[in-house]
């Protein structure tokens, strides 16, 4: 690589011990317990024909199952990106009673055992829980139906929105904010004009984010789902379902389906991320 | 553009605040309506989707009183769930602690390449579902497994066994540790350690007098967060459980047993549990975030005052 301009390069000293033992260790723990195990999957896939694969990732219940996963993560996604924003901008800019304790609230998803979460929207939303018989008049029924599924898929995906956007507004300049207003914008222009372009990428971070948790989760749905086929059944399920009809090669084919669209969510938010890092330097020059 | 913006600063004599502004000018100040609006909404979003959801795990599990709350968690299957839970988290959080400092030590302090393959490598769990995570075990330790005929051989028991459940626990908390540290090491730098160095301490020394004072709150942060996950993490421990009746069966999975089985006050009397222990890390998170911020500050306040002219 040829340098352009004479900038006197700093060459990698490393004056601080213990560079080997520690990459070293970092290498061999992450080989043994992440590595070998994640290429088991890969390798049971080479075992199977292509049409074999093929089949197992297209039949009807599985492309409901994806219909329904991908669907309703998307739609939760979105719910968070609404209602998180406007979370995310209410702790930031707004005074109010009780403010810190739901900040740190915020967060419960990410504490709260799937498991929890799920027998207790259940619970919630099922005819005659707290939630579900306010609803059942109404002809809307949530528990047992996709609607459970997108709710606890919500729930999921909560504090990603907020927790990607906060920062953001913190470091938002206001000074940017008075002088749009002494500009003459309004408050609304303002919003669309300043604010926003500022918190998009965290917004579409946060989007992403919680689109990924909600694809893969299990523990919260698996409850309130009522887990029918071609209905209310989402993938990670029916890759449960294959194990215990000892349809190994059908689980780990479909696994493999959702492990590149992880991986694909993972090389999305990291390209994201480093654009939000981007943004907020530029904007401190 | 903030070139105009520090002299406007510069003229009204107000310092240019981050942060939270002493002053709210109303010209940055949405209409009193909107404020209400706007936090209304906040707070029906969150109360639909966070606290009664919370509250009704305490409510159910207290409907019956006190007497049958203890019950169902001193009853045996409940208990030894208890147990294995905690044995499960006291392996698996200590490994990976060791794991995150090591990590965290070759990647904040040195440079070298693939450092960015590296840090994707180590997020890698936390974007792979639990099912799957739990399936690669099966794969792996199963009898039709690539282990499986081996381990039967030599009657070693993995899979729907307790090894199985701790590696399981392991995979899925693996990055907890490594991600609060990578980020608060790096923007720590290295210049106490080679301090510490050149005046001639070891290497184990400038560790701990050195880097683990410095880091001591992030490291805890993790502990919590992956312990908080160690103890509750579901999916991946029911598909190489095997769900044996106080054998295999870890706290989230005897409150599904208990859930399926119509013991609806049992079930959320072990969840609530779960719960407790989940308002206790967002305790200790929120206590650390503030020591964190306070530590952060003083150290970005010392660092301005110490090399003004490295900037």
């Amino acid at each position: 690589m040829t340098v352009p301009i004479a900038i006197p390069q700093k060459k990698p000293q490393r004056v601080l011990p213990g560079f080997h033992l520690a990459l070293g260790f970092t290498l061999l723990y992450l080989t043994l317990i992440v590595l070998i195990p994640l290429s088991a999957v890969f390798l049971k896939t080479f075992t199977m024909t292509w049409d074999g694969f093929v089949a197992a990732v297209t039949s009807p219940r599985v492309m409901a199952s994806y219909r329904l996963t991908f669907g309703a993560s998307l739609l939760a996604a979105l719910i968070n990106v609404i209602f998180g924003g406007i979370v995310a901008w209410v702790l930031v800019r707004y005074k109010f009673p009780g403010k810190r304790i739901i900040d740190a609230l915020v967060d419960l998803p990410f504490a709260l055992p799937t498991a929890v979460a799920g027998i207790a929207l259940t619970t919630l939303y099922s005819q005659n829980g707290w939630i579900g018989r306010y609803l059942e008049p109404l002809g809307i029924k949530v528990a047992f139906t996709p609607l459970g599924v997108l709710v606890a898929l919500t729930f999921i995906g909560l504090p990603f929105v907020v927790r990607t956007v906060q920062p953001v507004l913190e470091d938002a300049e206001r000074e940017l904010e008075e002088a749009a207003a002494s500009l003459g914008a309004s408050r609304l222009q303002t919003f669309y004009r300043v604010i926003f372009p500022t918190v998009f990428p965290a917004l579409l971070t946060g989007f992403a984010l919680a689109f990924a948790r909600a694809t893969g989760e299990y523990g919260s749905v698996v409850f309130i789902a009522g887990n029918m086929p071609m209905v209310s059944e989402i993938t990670p399920l029916f890759i449960i379902t294959k194990l215990e009809q000892y349809d190994y090669s059908g689980a780990t084919a479909i696994a493999v389906v959702m492990l590149v669209v992880s991986f694909l969510l993972l090389l999305t938010i990291n390209l994201l991320q480093a654009w939000v890092r981007k943004r907020g330097q530029s904007e401190k020059v | 553009m903030s070139a105009v913006l520090a002299s406007t600063s510069a003229i009204t004599g107000a310092a240019p605040l981050r942060g939270e502004p002493a002053y709210a000018p109303a010209a940055t100040l949405e209409p009193f309506w909107v404020r209400l609006l706007l936090i209304g909404i906040a707070l029906i979003f969150l109360t639909l989707f966070l606290f009664i959801p919370l509250v009704s795990v305490f409510y159910e599990g207290l409907k019956k009183g006190w007497d049958v709350y203890i019950d169902s968690i001193v009853e045996p299957d409940a208990w030894s769930a208890i147990k294995l839970t905690l044995l499960t988290a006291f392996i698996a959080v200590p490994l990976n602690l060791v794991f995150g400092v090591a990590a965290a030590w070759a990647i904040a302090k040195f440079e070298f390449r693939g450092k960015s393959v590296l840090l994707t490598l180590i997020d890698l769990p936390f974007s792979v579902s639990p099912v799957i995570s739990g399936l690669i075990y099966v794969l792996l330790f199963g009898l039709q497994g690539y282990f499986g005929p081996w381990l039967r051989e030599h009657d070693i028991k993995i899979l729907f066994a307790v090894p199985g459940i701790v590696m399981a626990t392991i995979f899925v908390t693996f990055p907890f540790v490594a991600r609060e540290l990578i980020p608060l090491m790096q923007s720590q730098g290295s210049e106490e350690e080679e301090a510490a160095l050149v005046l001639g301490a070891s290497g184990w020394r400038t560790f701990w007098h050195v880097t683990l004072p410095n880091i001591k709150w992030g490291l805890l942060y993790g502990v919590i967060l992956c312990n908080a996950r160690a103890m509750g993490e579901f999916g991946a421990v029911s598909v190489v459980s095997g769900h044996i009746r106080g054998e295999t069966n870890t706290i989230p999975l005897q409150v599904e047993i208990l859930y399926n089985e119509f013991n609806i006050v049992g079930a959320f009397a072990v969840a609530s549990l779960l719960a407790f222990l989940a308002l206790v890390t967002l305790a200790i998170k929120s206590f650390i975030e503030w020591r964190l911020h306070e530590q952060l500050t003083a150290h970005h306040a010392a660092y301005a005052l110490n090399a003004p002219d490295q900037e």
